[in-house]
């Protein structure tokens, strides 16, 4: 039979093909590395792809603009809060609105424990598949308390949908400074324990320095963005070439390595983290306590309903739990007001026809939010790199086209050119610093 | 080079091969011939322009309405700070253009997903094949006349296995 790929085609006689993956235990992801070896010797290889691959942007064009948001949370699905964040962002530069102050916060907020639980994930994995596992175990550790703020608020801890477009659905969670504090200080605690493990590790260092080097010719040649990019010496950071929400007035540094190899690759994500922490800390100091509710008896849905019929009722009405703070006083301060940008108030809903049609107005195919035509980028600084979002809009309720940026499809990419010519041992902490997403990679 | 002098600029250097320039939402977009791509990106990477960076290819179906694909590659210029979006058409009943690759590694890979997915052929590509779906996937799902749910043939196993 005809070989099927150029790996097969070009390989020397006497040397030997051997796959790697698709599913290895040494390899978190579903991806395949095809290699040619001369005994331990790496002397050619391919990296097959797509094989998480379920239609994300075919998917997104048959759903409304809205309804769309939960497939974001499955691309990078460690960091689900930035994926939200980007779409929603180059949305709200296409309607032309901008979240409110209160709601921006938040936004940084989540996206920095995004950030500080996707690089703790991918540090773990590397360390524990290059034999550090009380690593993997203190890496996890911390990103449980990170994930305890996040569920607090969310109600979930990965797949939280909850950054809406015009701001986010419902205010933190009553308890947020506590959990906070205490998953930063003991993410700073695990932090410091992982230097002390790995960063002078003679076993961590004979895997990782000068081990899967790239230059920053390369780097910038193959469309690397993020920590891989700035291990390179080059300090490109979206936060900071293009700030959006408030990063501009926040103070972070964006830390760089010099050799490109995967010891920095590693380093800058540890630093990076530290930067992140700062960032939360300063967020939270920043942040208002949410503004008390109007005390008093609450009526239920049903008596609100009954009562609308002959009067405009003024009592608060109860809500489901799962609304809990996105209550209507609270709206103002956490979702753009426009309409048809964000969900109008429950309350409203029960309790006058405005609400009532305002509410079917938002949610029926065919209305809602429907941009202006055109064709929109907009990228966020996601845990991997720069997360863009590119979307083509015919005018209706649903995208006409939309296709993301997956940062990691330019860093995998590069791959074969990074393991050829080291060992088989090579490919691991390679490819375990390379931090690849198999929800993103594949869409 | 501020954004009126960096389309000026353009236009001298790239000549015909800029069919158009617009603005979407605030970003600079050149629309280009298709038959010169390759030498516009080529220009673009170099001095003065500078786009070391090719974040983002991609490909839109206006078959049914307007019978062309349009392939849209986005640059960013680390030095100047600036993205810069490029579409080019091509048609629907062939859709073609000359390969980028060898101008940006990362091209390779993104071709290969923008004909795998809309099965555009890029002349002149090293490895032209399907990235994402398989060997022996039928048809290219994100055409606008690929429906949304079809069950695609099973693929037979391999000999001997």
């Amino acid at each position: 039979m005809e070989p099927r790929t150029r790996l097969e085609r070009q390989a020397r006689p006497g040397s030997m093909l051997l796959n790697m993956g698709p599913s290895h235990p040494a390899m978190h992801g579903t991806v395949r590395i095809m290699l040619e070896l001369d005994a331990e010797k790496i002397l050619n290889a391919e990296v097959e792809v797509g094989y998480l691959h379920r239609g994300f942007e075919k998917t997104c064009e048959n759903r409304s603009y809205f309804n769309l948001l939960i497939y974001t949370d499955r691309l990078n699905y460690v960091s689900p809060l930035i994926n939200n964040l980007g779409y929603v962002m180059t949305m709200e530069k296409m309607l032309g609105v901008a979240a409110p102050e209160r709601a921006q916060l938040i936004r940084v907020l989540m996206s920095e424990l995004s950030r500080v639980s996707d690089h703790l994930t991918c540090l773990a994995a590397m360390a524990m598949e290059s034999g550090a596992f009380t690593v993997f175990l203190y890496m996890m550790k911390a990103r449980e308390s990170l994930w305890d703020v996040i569920e607090f608020t969310t109600g979930a801890r990965m797949t939280t949908s909850y950054i809406r477009i015009g701001g986010v659905r419902s205010d933190l969670h009553p308890e947020w400074r506590g959990a906070l504090s205490k998953a930063v200080g003991e993410t700073r605690k695990v932090l410091k324990d992982v230097s002390g493990l790995l960063d002078k590790n003679p076993i961590f260092l004979g895997r990782t320095r000068g081990v899967g080097t790239i230059s920053t010719e390369d780097a910038l040649s193959y469309g690397w963005t993020g920590p891989c990019l700035r291990s390179t010496g080059i300090a490109y950071d979206v936060r900071k070439a293009h700030p959006y929400l408030v990063y501009d007035r926040l103070a972070f540094d964006v830390p760089v390595g010099e050799s490109g190899d995967n010891y920095d690759r590693y380093g800058v994500r540890m630093r990076e983290m530290e930067q992140s922490l700062r960032i939360l800390e300063q967020v939270a100091a920043l942040l208002p306590d949410a503004p008390p509710l109007p005390a008093g008896p609450a009526i239920e849905p049903e008596e609100a309903v009954r009562r609308s019929r002959t009067e405009r009722t003024r009592d608060p009405v109860r809500l489901s739990p799962n609304l809990d703070g996105s209550e209507k006083a609270r709206l103002p301060g956490l979702a753009c007001q426009d309409l048809p940008v964000a969900v109008p108030a429950k309350e409203d809903a029960y309790t006058t026809m405005e609400g009532l049609i305002g509410h079917f107005l938002f949610f029926m195919a065919g209305k809602g939010i429907r941009p202006p035509k055109g064709d929109v980028y907009f990228s966020v600084e996601g845990g991997n790199g720069e997360l863009g979002f590119y979307i083509v809009s015919d005018g209706s309720d649903k995208p006409y086209r939309l296709h993301l940026r997956a940062p990691c499809f330019h860093i995998v990419s590069a791959l074969e050119q990074l393991i050829r010519g080291r060992l088989i041992a090579d490919v691991i902490p390679t490819f375990g610093s390379m931090n690849m997403i198999g929800g993103e990679l594949d869409r | 080079m501020g954004p009126e002098g960096l389309i000026d600029a353009l236009r001298a250097r790239l000549g015909e091969a800029v069919e158009g320039v617009a603005d979407s939402f605030g970003d600079p977009v050149l629309l280009i011939r298709p038959q010169d791509v390759r030498a516009v990106m080529s220009a673009l990477r170099e001095a003065p322009f500078d786009y070391a960076i090719l974040l983002d290819l991609t490909c839109v179906d206006f078959a049914a309405a307007e019978g062309r694909f349009e392939l849209v590659y986005h640059l960013y210029s680390l030095s100047r700070n600036v993205r810069l979006r490029l579409k080019a058409s091509v048609p629907a009943e062939r859709p073609s253009v000359e390969t980028v690759a060898g101008l940006w590694k990362n091209a390779e890979w993104l071709e290969r997903e923008a004909f795998d997915m809309f099965g555009v052929r890029f002349e002149g590509h090293p490895y032209l094949r399907r990235i994402l779906t398989y060997e022996g996937f039928e048809g290219h799902p994100l055409r606008k006349s690929y429906p949304w749910r079809l069950e695609q043939p099973r693929v037979p196993l391999k000999d001997g296995s």
